[in-house]
């Protein structure tokens, strides 16, 4: 489908712009929320928005394999599922043992 | 697919209505509703997949984030009952807040510094068959290994929230 035939498309860089704006919300919610499950939250969008990039680059790049770009968003989707499954694991730990899950008064190990 | 004029103004309306919903996910002051919020950005984010021609990544992504991880989070929220839901930000707020401005100017700028040789290629036929012949042929290796990651984290997570009279903690 050659896209000079339309005039209305989407560029590469709109989608690598929107996968940055979704990173960069999800690096303030993990730097900035005090809750562990808010920090949780980012992290989950950042990954989402690298998903984003790689697929835009798979969908838009000509490569010898356009696929990979797919493959590898599985494999991110997968290592979230296990991540977000340990991190809660330990935030239900830690909430039964210290009555609480804000980041600023888990601070056992600051000097 | 791309190129038809309806699926551009569903890019942007998608696109929209995703960043908009993760910004409320920072913005709201309840932790239940910022969870909400996440859910409806998986979903336009599963949306931007059906756009970039990704239809098994959409499907994944509905099932993974908008269904399980999004679970997970309520439950882990629902579990922590005496705990802070006030999803209020701690004091680096304001640093995070200009790292996140600084990285996203970096990124529109070099985004539109580079040549990315785009040549036009048309959209994926249907993307799950061949998908399986690469997971089964030359990433037979890293597909073992996160079924093994899997398993570690699912016996990892019910090794941690596990009640005992003597915890190793």
């Amino acid at each position: 489908m050659p896209s000079d035939r339309v005039l209305a498309t989407v560029p590469l860089e709109h989608v690598l712009i929107l996968g940055a704006i979704l990173f960069v919300v999800g690096l303030y919610l993990a730097l900035g929320k005090r809750n562990a499950i808010g920090v949780l939250m980012g992290i989950e969008l950042m990954l989402n928005a690298v998903n984003v990039t790689l697929l835009g680059f798979s969908r838009f790049v000509v490569s010898p394999r356009p696929l990979d770009g797919q493959v590898f968003a599985v494999f991110i989707i997968t290592v979230a599922a296990a991540e977000a499954a340990v991190a809660l694991a330990l935030a239900v730990a830690i909430y039964r043992h210290r009555e609480t899950v804000n980041l600023d008064e888990i601070d056992l190990l600051r000097w | 697919m791309i190129d038809q004029t309806a699926v551009v103004v569903a890019f942007y309306v998608i696109a929209a209505s995703t960043v908009a919903c993760a910004l409320m996910v920072a913005a709201v002051r309840n932790l239940v509703h910022a969870v909400l919020f996440l859910v409806l950005t998986f979903v336009g984010v599963a949306g931007i997949y059906v756009v970039l021609s990704a239809d098994f990544v959409a499907v994944a992504q509905v099932l993974i984030y908008a269904g399980a991880i999004s679970v997970l989070l309520t439950f882990a929220i629902m579990l922590t009952p005496g705990a802070d839901r006030r999803n209020s930000e701690t004091v680096y707020q304001g640093p995070a807040f200009v790292l996140a401005g600084l990285l996203l100017a970096v990124i529109v700028f070099v985004v539109y510094d580079t040549d990315w040789r785009i040549a036009g290629r048309g959209e994926f036929a249907v993307t799950a068959a061949e998908l399986g012949r690469a997971f089964f042929k030359p990433y037979i290796v890293p597909f073992e290994v996160a079924s093994v990651l899997l398993v570690a984290a699912m016996v990892g997570a019910i090794v941690l929230t596990r009640e005992e009279a003597d915890d190793a903690f």
